[in-house]
């Protein structure tokens, strides 16, 4: 049986706050997932959600309240597991005193890379993130984007089995984010695990496996991409060319919600059980079919859905207390006037 | 992980702390410590008859040791709270890095660059000694055993530094760390006044004179000026105090930092 790359056992965090320090507050609750080798995994939420939480805690950099973690089948605690693990935290930092080059010999050192081989691997990690020529200089002097490279490059300069990104995409420009995206592709091919948190839906949907949402520290949802995206709205989407800026009546008989491209393209979405009638009404009127697709739920619509409940929730619990307190209002009135409610 | 893995990962850890010092222009502490001594030591000349040697070793030796004090708070306070800061910590324990590895590498990190910093303004004290003295005598050696006492407090400051840093804010760290120098330089005192009280009163002051690093005994620099030897016994119980010192505050500094959550 394949051992899974991640196995979160009810992992859970919570922060004693006020000034006594007394007072708990849950950044996590009981979590509980499993990531298989050679997924990539998206961990989506919005911020403060607890996405980096949870990654500190798979880290050891802070203590889990309750519950633990296996890590390619060994406790979250065994340092043997940090030899096999690469992480870029959030909107890294690191030693600005440093060139790229040390930097990353340092990390090398410190994972144990024996010094033969460190240097080329050094160099190697360097040319596959685009900074060879800019490896001599202090980390001081790098922009934003050219330190997401370095964070890149020092989580996987070990060759680790399985990768942690935090926002990886975080602050970057479009063209960071393409690079991003190539270079977790690449990890894909290479089996590499990828777990990745994001609050970017385009990037989950086109890289990941699978994802899970997170919001106010609960797992609200699981899933494959392809399967929560699979689902059609039981519409589809006709685009053809007219043969002038209308729309055939016909067609708008038939519950077509229509607009123009450029130029005479049009763009149909009607319902799925009017697909032929549809383009029965395009071939009467010798009109030319582009294409015919059905509408999709997007990432996106999936991940709103999985938010709502928390969002309804807090809206109902507003409005119990508010009938509470009204209700508490009027007995009290009432006793004071001597009636009973 | 065996021993050798270790002891190199401290070694990488020590050498970056040395590194970052010394590129953040930590030693040009020198330059200002070079001047200061080539001046005191021209002025020493113009107006002290006999004496020279005295002055110099005094001012020189006593100059070293308030330089390294205050680079060693400074940069001791900082050394794990600046890196759970800017976050930089998180790349290096997501490594397979033990946390006490960490703070132990930091501390050597930091000791090594006082004593490469007290190397140089020893080099300085020597040649104001020459300047003044137009020669070395063999009390002079007596010059090397209080610079290395020198060091042994630094060891302990440094120490002290990090205990305070892994628990409190940096600037109470430095109050602390500075206080504990200063009570420490008066820990014969303290123990004298130990032993003329009784009662309860007695009790609390013994304990606080043996709890406070003895600053006092690693201070030779009065008796070395005037040309005395120092005991080799004296040596021995110093570095061995020391050590054990430093030990027990970096060990107490370690199992805070292990149970620390990095928010």
């Amino acid at each position: 049986m394949a051992i899974a790359a991640i196995e979160i056992l009810d992992l859970e965090k919570s922060y004693l706050v006020g000034f006594w320090r007394k007072r708990p507050k849950l950044a996590l609750r009981p979590l509980r997932l499993t990531i298989e080798e050679g997924e990539v995994f998206g961990f989506l939420g919005p911020n403060g959600a607890g996405k980096t939480t949870t990654l500190k805690l798979l880290m050891g950099l802070v203590f889990p309240t309750a519950g633990t973690a296996r890590i390619l089948g060994m406790d979250m605690d065994d340092p043997r597991v940090k030899a096999q693990i690469g992480f870029l935290p959030e909107q890294p930092y690191f030693y600005d005193h440093l060139t790229a080059r040390e930097l990353l010999n340092y990390y090398g050192q410190l994972s144990g890379i024996p010094s033969k081989e460190r240097s080329a691997r050094v160099e190697q990690m360097l040319a596959r993130v685009g900074l060879s020529d800019s490896a001599g200089i202090q980390l001081r002097k790098f922009s934003k984007g050219m330190l997401q490279r370095v964070g890149l490059a020092q989580a996987i300069l070990h060759d680790p089995k399985l990768v942690f990104l935090d926002e990886p995409m975080s602050g970057l420009d479009p063209m960071g984010r393409r690079e991003v995206r190539d270079l977790i592709q690449q990890l894909r091919q290479e089996g590499k695990t990828v777990f990745f948190s994001t609050h970017i839906l385009s990037d989950a949907e086109s890289l990941c496996d699978r994802v899970a949402v997170i919001h106010q520290g609960e797992l609200r949802g699981v899933g494959k991409v392809a399967e929560l995206t699979s689902g059609t709205q039981g519409k589809v989407e006709i685009v053809f060319y007219a043969n002038a800026q209308q729309v055939p009546t016909a067609l708008t008989a038939l519950g077509a919600e229509s607009r123009f491209g450029g130029g005479n393209m049009v763009n149909s979405v009607l319902p799925e059980a009017q697909q032929d009638a549809a383009l029965d009404v395009l071939r009467r009127e010798h009109m030319k079919l582009i294409s015919l697709t059905p509408v999709r739920r997007s990432l996106e619509e999936y991940y709103i859905q999985q938010l709502r409940p928390a969002e309804n929730e807090e809206i109902r619990n507003q409005e119990s207390h508010k009938q509470e307190n009204q209700k508490n209002e009027l007995r009290e009135e009432a006793s004071r006037k001597g009636v009973g409610v | 992980m065996n021993s050798n893995v270790t002891g190199a990962r401290i070694g990488y850890i020590a050498f970056n702390t040395f590194r970052e010092a010394v590129r953040d222009r930590v030693l040009y502490n020198l330059i200002a410590f070079a001047l200061l001594l080539s001046g005191a030591a021209i002025l020493v000349g113009e107006i002290s008859i006999d004496i020279e040697r005295l002055v110099v070793v005094n001012l020189g030796l006593t100059a070293v040791s308030l330089f390294g004090v205050v680079i060693a708070i400074f940069i001791g306070i900082g050394l794990v709270s600046k890196e759970i800061d800017k976050r930089t910590l998180y790349t290096v324990l997501s490594r397979p890095v033990r946390r006490w590895e960490f703070v132990v590498g930091k501390f050597f990190g930091l000791t090594g660059t006082l004593v490469v910093n007290t190397f140089f303004m020893a080099l300085g004290v020597f040649l104001a000694l020459v300047y003044v003295a137009h020669k070395f005598e063999p009390m002079d050696v007596w010059v090397l055993a209080a610079l290395y006492f020198i060091v042994l407090q630094f060891f302990i400051v440094c120490a002290l530094a990090l205990f305070f840093s892994s628990f409190s804010t940096p600037l109470m760290s430095a109050i602390f760390t500075f206080a504990l120098f200063v009570i420490g330089n008066l820990s014969e005192d303290l123990r004298g006044f130990a032993r003329v009280t009784s009662g309860l009163g007695g009790a609390v002051a013994t304990a606080i004179a043996y709890m406070v690093p003895n600053f006092s005994a690693l201070n030779v620099i009065s008796q070395v000026a005037h040309g005395d030897p120092v005991p080799g016994r004296l040596i021995l119980y110093n570095t061995a105090y020391a050590l054990l010192y430093s030990a027990m505050a970096i060990s107490g500094a370690v199992l805070i930092f292990q149970r620390r959550n990095l928010k």
